[in-house]
């Protein structure tokens, strides 16, 4: 409470509150209003996307639904999507479980190295991802799509993992041993339960950091595996179609849906006490 | 090692292996790219292992006039030739033709082939041409580090191109330049909103966020083709401006640094107004009412108080708004002109369109060296800082 005296009878509203609500509106505004902007164009009846739009249909919706390339796309995001959230979340919780029972020197280290790829400039990872790739035989598939998708969103995974871990109590390991559970049945009956949020969060974070991921697949992805973001990227690079505007508000929709779900994860979590403390800071 | 350590290391295994086999390796076989040399020494090894016997006074033995043509001869018949002629070009234009003109002569020259080779060319009898063969050599090269710093090696030591040549430099110049006006717009945007949503009540902060959050969430691609139809000549903002009369032609934003400055603020924003908001909301009230009790005008409790105590918030989302903007390559190559490209668009284009690896790898070199480095100043300056913190 920077601007009153807080024990003043009346809030009132002084001059300067006003404008600080006015700026704050305004760049509040700024964030939201391209995104929003897009809705009207999609909607559009006509081959440009101009506004106020000659009319309204639900055309580009259509040819969005109905083009090969799109479909294809579409596919492509979910199956490497899925694959890489399947992939970067076992690993990604293994891992953090790991690091979490190890008693050894030096985890800040491997800590720092694991979570490299997600500090490293994406165009550097790659152009790394595009020779080695093609190297073993893996450029322009699905797979080396995958494989470089689950490279960059694990640390993602494992981080938030981490975060959930402590407050973990060891206690209760050694409860869940004394009662002969071995290492397996308690971590799967005893930490996972407890964890489960951290590892849902860091799952919804994979998924999106592959379902957004351009540059790698700008890379090494041909036609065949192009994705939604580079399918769009295509379009916007040859003509400027509204059934991109379609394509933008159904991502958008997406993504409002993802962040409603983490949003779910984190108010389940904070409801039983435990704290997930997602990356979302 | 203890069970306790051996269960550990069992289930860290998996994802280290991951991380070295497809990205360590990897990444580290592309940054060796910019110091590797071996395209001379693969395609022309006896004129290799002549010069690299030659102690580069004067000129090389007559064997080595005979086997550069020979070899260069052969290479060119096997279709083997192009990347070392590429090299060599790219070192100093114009060496290609030379080399191509020795090997398509090579069955014509009568012996001695030194003598005859410097006929068909009097550079074959510079010192100084068979020096950069020399040098060329390998098995490194700092040939493509100097370049990105528009420097060259030469016989006589390193040489800084002239201003007009310069092209890197004033690349990593402009990115820094971006990188820096974004962040602080961005810090400069984000103090109001954070301040206004850590005092709004609950709901109405909760409201709020959503409008921060829905645009993280967002994909930069999404964001970035949002602006790329909004700052179109016919697009909407160009509409509403012709419609008010503000202007009287539409004006050109798409392609310019403006809409570079536009787009990536618009990108970045919540990635300095989160942290911020975390910070704020963690400020007790006591210390500003501390202040006030004491007697301290508003504007000195915010200065002396409430500035200090969100330095940290400003700091952690400055830093990573610059670290993410310096890698920035999609919304400058979507939204701004060719003045405006930042160090990525050139990794991808010698990656892609002018096919010099030696070159991506230099400039991404030099792009993780930058980003390590401010990585490093974050650790140092920000306690507590992590880079995992945040969505990219």
């Amino acid at each position: 409470m920077a601007g009153t005296v807080p024990s003043a009878p009346a809030r009132k509203l002084s001059a300067g509150r006003l404008a600080l609500a006015l700026v704050t509106a305004l760049i509040l505004l700024f964030l939201v209003a391209p995104i929003v902007v897009v809705f009207p164009l999609s909607l559009s009846s006509g081959e440009l996307l101009v506004l106020p739009a000659p009319g309204y249909s639900l055309r580009w919706y259509e040819d969005f639904f109905t083009s090969s390339r799109w479909l294809s796309a579409t596919w492509n995001s979910f199956v490497v999507g899925i694959a890489t959230m399947i992939l970067a979340t076992l690993l990604g919780t293994l891992a953090a479980f790991g690091i979490f029972l190890g008693r050894f020197p030096g985890k800040a280290l491997l800590l720092a190295i694991l979570s490299l790829p997600m500090v490293t400039p994406v165009i550097v990872t790659a152009i790394a991802m595009y020779f080695s790739l093609s190297l073993v035989g893996l450029g322009s598939t699905l797979t080396g799509l995958i494989l470089a998708h689950t490279v960059l969103s694990v640390p993602f995974a494992l981080l938030t993992v981490l975060a959930s871990l402590q407050t973990f109590d060891q206690n209760l390991l050694r409860a869940a041993a004394s009662l002969g559970a071995n290492p397996a049945i308690a971590f799967r009956r005893v930490v996972l339960p407890l964890i489960a949020p951290g590892v849902a969060t860091g799952a919804l974070f994979a998924f999106a950091t592959s379902f957004d991921e351009l540059i790698v697949a700008l890379f090494i992805a041909s036609p065949g595996q192009f994705t939604l973001p580079r399918q769009m990227y295509a379009g916007l690079r040859e003509f400027l179609s509204p059934t991109i505007a379609a394509a933008a508000v159904l991502l958008i929709l997406f993504s409002v849906l993802l962040l409603a779900l983490n949003e779910f994860i984190r108010k389940r979590a904070q409801a039983r006490g435990a704290s997930p403390s997602g990356p979302t800071a | 090692m203890s069970r306790r350590n051996l269960l550990a290391a069992a289930l860290i295994a998996p994802l280290l292996l991951l991380v070295t086999l497809s990205f360590l390796v990897p990444l580290g076989a592309t940054l060796y790219r910019a110091v590797d040399d071996s395209e001379f020494s693969t395609t022309l090894p006896r004129t290799t292992a002549l010069l690299r016997a030659w102690d580069g006074k004067d000129l090389p033995p007559d064997a080595a006039f005979a086997a550069i043509v020979e070899e260069l001869r052969t290479a060119q018949q096997n279709q083997e030739a192009g990347a070392v002629l590429s090299r060599l070009n790219f070192e100093e234009t114009g060496l290609r033709s030379l080399l191509l003109q020795a090997a398509r002569a090579s069955a014509r020259l009568a012996p001695p082939v030194k003598d005859s080779l410097i006929a068909l060319n009097p550079r074959w009898g510079e010192p100084e041409l068979w020096r950069l063969f020399k040098r060329a050599t390998g098995p490194w090269t700092s040939l493509y580090l100097l370049r990105s710093l528009d420097m060259r090696p030469t016989d006589k030591g390193i040489v800084h191109a002239g201003a007009e040549d310069a092209v890197f430099l004033p690349l990593f110049w402009r990115t820094f330049e971006i990188s820096l006006i974004v962040t602080v717009i961005c810090a400069l945007l984000a103090y109001p909103v954070a301040y206004t949503l850590s005092i709004l009540p609950q709901g109405w902060a909760n409201a709020g966020m959503m409008l921060v959050l829905i645009p993280f969430w967002t994909s930069i691609l999404v964001r970035t083709t949002a602006w790329f139809i909004i700052l179109q000549r016919e697009g909407p903002i160009n509409a509403l401006l012709l419609a008010f009369d503000i202007v009287n032609q539409p004006l050109t934003m798409i392609f310019t640094r403006f809409a570079v400055y536009l787009a990536m603020v618009h990108v970045l924003l919540p990635f300095a107004i989160l942290p911020l908001y975390g910070v704020m909301k963690g400020i007790k009230p006591d210390y500003m009412r501390a202040a006030a009790s004491l007697g301290a005008p508003g504007w000195r409790r915010f200065l002396r108080i409430y500035l200090p105590l969100t330095m940290p918030g400003v700091a952690a989302g400055s830093l990573m708004v610059f670290m993410l903007s310096v890698g920035f390559y999609i919304t400058p190559a979507l939204v701004g002109g060719s003045g405006d490209q930042m160090v990525s668009y050139f990794i991808a284009f010698f990656t892609n369109t002018s096919v010099n690896w030696g070159m991506a790898a230099a400039l991404a070199t030099l792009l993780m060296a930058m980003t390590a480095l401010l990585v490093i100043v974050a650790r140092l300056i920000v306690p507590g800082f992590r880079s995992g913190n945040v969505k990219v």
